[in-house]
């Protein structure tokens, strides 16, 4: 598929043109293009090289789906969908099964051990590691440490990508396309609260009729 | 043949949340210095960073680091409208705080006290925890609405927004409260899972 021209950001926050907050955007001209080409780097690069879009949508679809917004998955699923269809369903499954709340998780540091906290450290089970393939398999491990609990990364968790053929380079864009896209969503999701937030007491942020209708219009 | 992931049984580590500078050593290989390509050092943005383990690690994916840092930049340092830089710095601090990324927090936190003069605020919010009362009710909104975009699932909502806006922020400052705190969740991560941070000065041994 062609890379999509529209400002992912104002399609995942229902935001058009000639919105308030489009202006308000504006404003920071630099960021809004660079949020656009981090995008194009991570998810739409010219040469994935040994990460394929398969990967990278599969991934993104399940950061999406953890975080649970509508708006993201519908996108994301769609990217997903014409790379590689039949993991769709995987993901979408292993997410329900993934499901957790963050940020948590150990802390190293002593003094901070009070603060530790608990919650589902999930990695796939043996079905879903047959299905996504040993490569994914331990990029969806990856990832699940990275959106809730990244206080508790750890050397041996990038040792775990080398064993399942990730290469360093590999480790990097993967790395930056996870943190990409928690910061991408929260924009978008915080820019759909505003957005309702000002248009009165009544919107809802994400209303599932608003979200197909945003995700047909810049597909 | 070198290893691919390096750790460090030795190293001297943080404790706990700190203003002091720390430093920061990677788990993957960075770029060196002398291996940067032109496209690499171009994506680096300031020449100074060269010298920098972090950056040169990400420069292993040179289009990603580019972008990553004009974002980075804009939404921090651009001062034409919207808040303020020490309320930006704030919303960094309280979301490392939040996230548990000590590296982040103490860069912020410092930078937060420099562009104020509230060394005693930040030093609440590092030692108390997010919760802390930062002594106004602008400061503390802030706070709380980059703690609330920082949960998974996704939870930042209305009364976040009128918190803000009751404390006296335009859509404008919300906006980049909004960027600074998002930011941050990106950043944390990085820092977070590709090494980690070490007290300079007092390293046993490598």
């Amino acid at each position: 598929m062609s890379a999509p021209a529209a400002d992912i950001i104002d399609l995942l926050a229902g935001i058009g043109p000639a919105d308030p907050l489009a202006a308000v955007r504006d404003q920071r001209a630099q960021a809004r293009a660079n949020a656009q080409r981090s995008f194009e780097a991570l998810l739409e690069p010219t040469a994935p090289g040994t990460f394929p879009l398969a990967e990278r949508y599969a991934v993104a679809l399940f950061v999406a789906r953890l975080h649970g917004f509508d708006a993201a998955e519908a996108f994301y699923g769609d990217l997903l969908g014409d790379e590689a269809p039949e993991l769709e369903a995987v993901v979408a499954d292993a997410a329900t099964v993934a499901a957790a709340t963050g940020p948590f998780g150990g802390y190293r540091e002593p003094n901070l051990r009070g603060e530790s906290a608990e919650g589902l450290r999930w990695s796939p089970d043996t079905a879903t590691a047959q299905a996504l393939g040993e490569r994914l398999s331990a990029a969806f491990a990856h990832t699940h440490l990275l959106v809730f609990r990244p206080r508790e990364a750890r050397a041996e968790a990038l040792q775990a990508l080398v064993d399942a053929g990730w290469s360093a380079d590999d480790i990097v864009s993967l790395s930056q396309l996870v943190a990409f896209l928690t910061f991408e969503l929260r924009v978008a999701w915080g820019l759909r609260v505003l957005a309702a937030a000002s248009a009165g007491a009544t919107a809802v942020a994400s209303t599932p009729a608003a979200v197909s209708a945003a995700v047909t219009e810049g597909a | 043949m070198t290893e691919i992931v390096t750790s460090y049984p030795e190293l001297a580590r943080p404790e706990e949340f700190t203003q002091q500078g720390l430093g920061w050593v990677p788990w993957l290989l960075p770029v060196a210095e002398e291996d940067l390509t032109d496209l690499q050092r171009d994506a680096l943005i300031e020449p100074a960073r060269t010298k920098m383990p972090y950056f040169r690690l990400l420069a292993r994916d040179p289009e990603a680091l580019r972008a990553r840092t004009l974002t980075d930049l804009d939404i921090f340092y651009n001062v034409s409208g919207g808040i303020g830089r020490a309320e930006r710095e704030l919303a960094a601090a309280a979301t490392s705080r939040h996230n548990g990324c000590v590296f982040c927090a103490s860069v912020h936190a410092a930078s937060a006290t420099r562009e104020s003069g509230r060394e005693a605020d930040i030093q609440r919010l590092l030692d108390e925890g997010t919760d802390a009362d930062l002594g106004d009710e602008t400061w503390n909104a802030v706070v709380a609405a980059s703690v609330a975009l920082a949960d998974t699932p996704l939870a930042f909502g209305a009364a976040d927004i009128a918190r803000l806006r009751a404390a006296g922020l335009d859509d404008a400052e919300i906006v980049d409260v909004i960027g600074g705190a998002a930011f941050f969740n990106w950043a944390n991560r990085l820092m977070l899972s590709l090494g980690e941070p070490e007290v300079p000065g007092r390293r046993v041994t490598r």
